[in-house]
């Protein structure tokens, strides 16, 4: 199948807004990228430390359970959740222990690994019913994901013939993993948001490096974040991972000043926390960022704020709409007022966070404005035209660019000339 | 369980207020129901059930409260938004030096500026308070949501 793509311009400046409502691309774009040859980012090793402990998430539109092996040393495994039989969901909690999982309407029962074991009245009752002889209960088997564990952060793919991960993630973004994942962690808890948007909506917010200090005005009035600070956005060799960083305290009162003077809505010195503990951040990283965003093609990310550190992942939930999954985690060496400064950080983050909640309504208000809309396409020009160039700095909207690249590529829908 | 009828008056009197508050967007009086030595927390029922301590919004003292309501106020974009919480009955759980605690379920509504109404949490709340010129003082608000999908956003508090 194909579908005309009415590009005005071959390096992604300009992209059409019904790319972000038609149905038919959606479906596309689950069989392509999501079960495509991308590796998508599943769930965190430490949530399932122990044989028989599961988790169920979501690869695009597909439910899929990740489960810790009884035997085997512990092997992890991630398969389809969904029986052979009838394509019930097998594993209907969100978590638990099972040493094998059970489909409740006809009982067909699955191992860890996901392989089908047992179907009841398989041979029938006194020589009568019963599955055909010949019944392959290995080939009836829900379908198995190829998974990657980088330093304990869980990686899928559908593919037989995707990259390796390394490969995948580049030196870039193997080498931001092991940069949060450094020694083990202790989960903190999760949020999730469901926001009425594209889910390509969200994707291209955290490649948009630009919008951070403009609409999270947060980030400027209290000065966790702004563009005058040392920072800047890095991409891998096919644009599309990207990586927004930046250094606290690295520019100073002055130059913001300067640089906000007269952008209507941004007002610097204005106001001031009657509690500043949100904001105490000591760097705990050798690099020393106060901010880190490595962003992985097609639905997760790691994130530092100051001292929140967390995974997100993008669930699709239909064309109009996905859930954000959040995780928050520290580190099992944490004292007891690291975890409480972290807790405390939380109210960066999230559906409620300082710094985030604006999100979901920029994405919520272009989801509304732009659905009649079969023409006509937006603007990214912000940090430049043409060939995808990481940058030192992040007045730019380029790796937004970087993904409509490789989503044109996988989509087998690139504009003549269509620049990677 | 025995609890005097002043208190249980006080108590009805908070919740009412502190909803009328909120829905009238007189936010910065609904932190005056507040003692200064507070703790607001709002959690989801998906965290607590597994013993997981991770907040949406928590603020451990009135000053932190008080940044609430003025980043809302004068610093965060957020779906424009009427508000409407429906309040049960309190159940008494108990009492220890003047300081009762109860809890209650909620349902909190939400509107938008063209009238279309959403249920936008569910919930309860586990509150301690204690009761001074008959009227009740609060020290803590722990919001436990059942609706640990937050639709758009989470702005004005629960």
């Amino acid at each position: 199948m194909s579908i005309e793509v009415n590009w005005e311009r071959n390096d992604y400046s300009r992209i059409p807004f019904r790319l972000y409502h038609d149905e038919e691309v959606y479906a596309l774009e689950m069989e392509r990228i999501f079960r495509g040859p991308c590796w998508s980012y599943l769930c965190l090793e430490a949530e399932i430390p122990n044989p028989g402990d599961y988790r169920t998430t979501w690869v695009g539109d597909t439910p899929v359970v990740v489960s810790r092996a009884v035997g085997e040393g512990g092997a992890i495994h991630a398969f389809v959740n969904r029986c052979s039989h009838r394509g019930a969901q097998i594993v209907r909690k969100t978590h638990g222990n099972a040493p094998e999982h059970v489909c409740i309407y006809h009982r067909w029962c699955y191992r860890a690994d996901g392989e089908l074991t047992g179907i009841p009245f398989r041979r029938g009752l006194k020589g009568e019913g019963g599955m055909p002889a010949d019944f392959d209960m290995a080939a009836a088997s829900p379908k198995k994901m190829h998974l990657a564990n980088v330093n304990g952060m869980l990686f899928g793919t559908f593919s037989d013939h995707a990259e390796s991960i390394e490969d995948y993630l580049g030196p870039l973004g193997m080498g931001m993993v092991k940069r949060f994942l450094h020694k083990p962690i202790r989960i903190i808890g999760y949020s999730r948001q469901m926001i009425y948007g594209n889910w390509k909506l969200y994707a291209e917010n955290l490649r948009d490096t630009y919008h951070a200090s403009l609409l999270h005005e947060f980030f400027v009035t209290y000065g966790v974040d702004r563009a005058t600070q040392k920072g800047g956005v890095k991409m891998d060799e096919r644009h599309r991972h990207n990586m927004n960083h930046a250094y606290t305290g690295s520019d100073t009162q002055a130059d913001a000043l300067t640089a906000y003077a007269g952008t209507a809505g941004v007002a610097l010195d204005r106001m001031r926390l009657s509690d500043t503990k949100l904001l105490e951040h000591t760097p705990e990283f050798d690099d020393r960022m106060n901010l880190a965003a490595p962003t992985f093609f097609p639905n997760g990310l790691l994130i530092q704020i100051n001292h929140s550190l967390g995974t997100r992942q993008i669930r699709p939930k239909g064309v109009d709409r996905h859930e954000v999954f959040q995780t928050l985690f520290g580190y099992i060496d944490d004292s007891e007022e690291q975890v409480r400064h972290r807790l405390i950080s939380a109210n960066l983050v999230g559906p409620a966070g300082f710094v985030s909640m604006e999100d979901g309504e920029a994405i919520e208000l272009i989801q509304k404005a732009t659905g009649n809309e079969r023409q006509a396409s937006n603007v990214i020009e912000m940090g430049g035209r043409g060939p995808l160039k990481d940058l030192n700095h992040r007045i730019t909207e380029t790796p937004v660019r970087g993904f409509w690249s490789y989503w044109a590529e996988l989509m087998g829908m690139e504009p003549a000339g269509g620049i990677r | 369980m025995r609890v005097p009828d002043l208190i249980r008056h006080a108590a009805c009197d908070f919740l009412t207020e502190y909803a009328l508050l909120i829905d009238e967007d007189r936010l910065e009086d609904w932190v005056e129901l507040f003692d200064e030595a507070c703790d607001y927390k709002v959690v989801t029922r998906e965290n607590v059930e597994q013993g997981l301590p991770n907040v949406l919004i928590w603020c451990d003292n009135k000053n932190m409260l008080r940044d609430r309501i003025a980043s809302y106020r004068n610093v965060n974009e957020y779906n424009l938004h009427w508000d409407r919480h429906v309040i049960g009955a309190p159940r008494f759980c108990g009492e220890l030096d003047g300081v009762w605690t109860i809890e209650v379920g909620y349902s909190l509504f939400q509107t938008d500026m063209e009238g279309v109404s959403r249920l936008f949490s569910v919930g309860r709340y586990r509150i301690e308070f204690g009761v001074r010129d008959d009227i009740a003082r609060v020290k803590s608000v722990l919001v436990i949501a059942d609706s640990g999908l937050i639709p758009t956003l989470l702005a004005t508090p629960i």
